[in-house]
């Protein structure tokens, strides 16, 4: 006998917490975002002058002490404080009064594509420097990719599910589906979900430099991340977090809650074709979006908004343009894409959440964000991208993609609520 | 028991441990008074030892509970 109500089977959203490059809050980084505003610039967190990407979407000001208590924002890695964050803002945001049978039935689904990379960086110098036995005893617990959901429970008294996925850059999409899955199952009635990165640090750069995956605009950071457009060389590592309230319809409309949008479709399928590399035919993609739409019970000329995966990278971004059009059809040239990257680079693990929010945001004020440094589309990219200006909507159904190392395809499907 | 040693202690234990200096009394305890894990524990004995210059062997940590142990700890140390 289960100790809360029978799900609904419906999921909506009833809070938005996020960190990014053009701004911390949700009403801050929504109207940077709408306004095309550049979040790239020449790397402050780490000495990266030997190497040849020297550029990545800094988060600006953020002071840990604003959301942990000093001793843990002193030593805690980066990528677990962004996750905190946008959790509180999360929480706060959707006006929730937590009680204890809540608490035993509110879970937290966070992941990261890569983990605290920062002390792993950090403790790798000191045992090789100073010894084994002067690293610290926090290097295993802020490391491992877990611990920013296992935190965000601690700090919450949170005891539902609580689980990483680790899917690259599919990762902040995986976690709010497998939430949303929980809920209409029943294994909770509310989940915080989503993604967080933090991986500007000199490991973080030089291995994505060697992986030759990164722009090297170094002269132009404001210029660098250029998704579609023919003079694309990379993407730009951003870092950030996006973490959604999500909760079982019933229980939303039952306490008055502020809703924002439905989850309404999920899709997942692997490449397995190459460990970085997606394959050219871009036909598992292409699946992940019929999946997606699918399990949305509605056709593909519903969807009035793609937030592209949209990278900037030479590969990339043609064959997500073919997925599209394999899935969609003739509609590919009649729906409205555009990708978030252009102005917060690629911020890895949290990506897909931070663009599953910008959906939610599109969908809410029915306006959608354009697509910054889009000057001259490549011949393979042929669809309508909203170049530079924001552009006005009204939207029903709007779809997220995203595609991660490891040959990780996810699609989510969002529905205004109305 | 020597000021400096305190003063010293005191200033490592504030840094490691976030708590306000008023709080870091000779009689405080690291686990009951100043809010100390196991974890937190074997950090802050590295800052100590890092402070001072010493080693503190694993066996003598069980025998440090609070400030004051480790001042007379450290005044000892020095001594020999």
């Amino acid at each position: 006998m289960p100790d809360h109500p029978a799900p609904s089977g419906r999921v909506v959203v009833t809070g938005i917490g996020v960190v990014t490059p053009i701004g911390t809050g949700v009403e801050t980084f929504w109207a940077n975002c709408l306004a095309g505003k550049n979040g790239v610039r020449k790397i402050t967190l780490d000495d990266v002058s030997p190497f040849t990407t020297q550029i990545a979407a800094e988060v600006p000001d953020f002071e840990p002490t604003d959301w942990l208590d000093k001793k843990e924002a002193r030593r805690i890695d980066r990528v677990i404080t962004f996750a905190v964050a946008s959790a509180r803002m999360a929480m706060a945001d959707s006006g929730i009064v937590l009680t204890e049978e809540l608490r035993d039935n509110f879970g937290v689904y966070i992941g990261s594509g890569i983990g605290g990379l920062n002390v792993m960086s950090e403790q790798t110098k000191v045992l090789y420097q100073r010894g084994p036995d002067r690293v610290s005893p926090f290097w295993v617990p802020y490391m491992i990719a877990n611990m920013p959901g296992g935190i965000v429970a601690i700090q919450f008294g949170l005891h539902g599910p609580n689980m990483a996925t680790v899917t690259a850059c599919s990762t902040g999409a995986n976690t709010i589906g497998e939430a949303a899955h929980a809920i209409k199952r029943g294994d909770a009635t509310m989940m915080l979900a989503g993604g967080t990165e933090a991986s500007i640090c000199d490991i973080g750069i030089a291995a994505f430099c060697a992986a030759r995956a990164m722009s090297t605009r170094n002269d132009s950071p404001e210029h660098a991340s250029r998704p579609f457009d023919r003079d694309r060389d990379g993407f730009v590592m951003g870092e950030g977090s996006g973490v959604v309230v999500l909760e079982d319809y019933d229980h939303a409309i039952a306490r008055g809650a502020k809703i924002y949008a439905e989850i309404v479709g999920y899709g997942m399928t692997a490449d397995a074709h190459h460990i970085t590399a997606i394959a050219a035919d871009a036909k598992q993609p292409a699946r992940a979006i019929t999946r997606a739409v699918a399990s949305a019970g509605i056709t593909v000329e519903d969807i009035g908004y793609v937030n592209a995966h949209g990278t900037s990278t030479p590969i990339g971004d043609p064959t997500e343009t073919k997925a599209l059009k394999l899935a969609l059809g003739d509609h590919a040239y009649s729906v409205a894409v555009s990708s978030t990257k252009s102005m917060i680079g690629h911020t890895l693990g949290a990506a897909g959440a931070i663009e599953t929010i910008v959906c939610i945001l599109a969908l809410r004020d029915g306006i959608m964000p354009p697509t910054r440094n889009l000057d001259n589309p490549d011949d393979a990219c042929d669809l309508d991208y909203i170049p530079h200006v924001a552009r006005k909507k009204e939207l029903k159904y709007a779809l997220n993609n995203s595609f991660g190392f490891g040959g990780h395809n996810v699609s989510l499907v969002l529905k205004k609520h109305v | 028991m020597s000021e400096d040693i305190l003063n010293r202690v005191t200033k490592v234990t504030v840094e490691e441990l976030g708590v306000k200096a008023e709080e870091v009394t000779v009689a405080a305890s690291f686990t009951e008074d100043l809010g100390a894990d196991s974890l937190d524990v074997v950090e802050l004995v590295m800052a100590f030892e890092d402070e001072f210059g010493i080693e503190i062997p694993d066996e003598d940590v069980s025998e440090i509970k609070t400030i004051g142990d480790v001042v007379n700890y450290i005044q000892k140390k020095s001594g020999e």
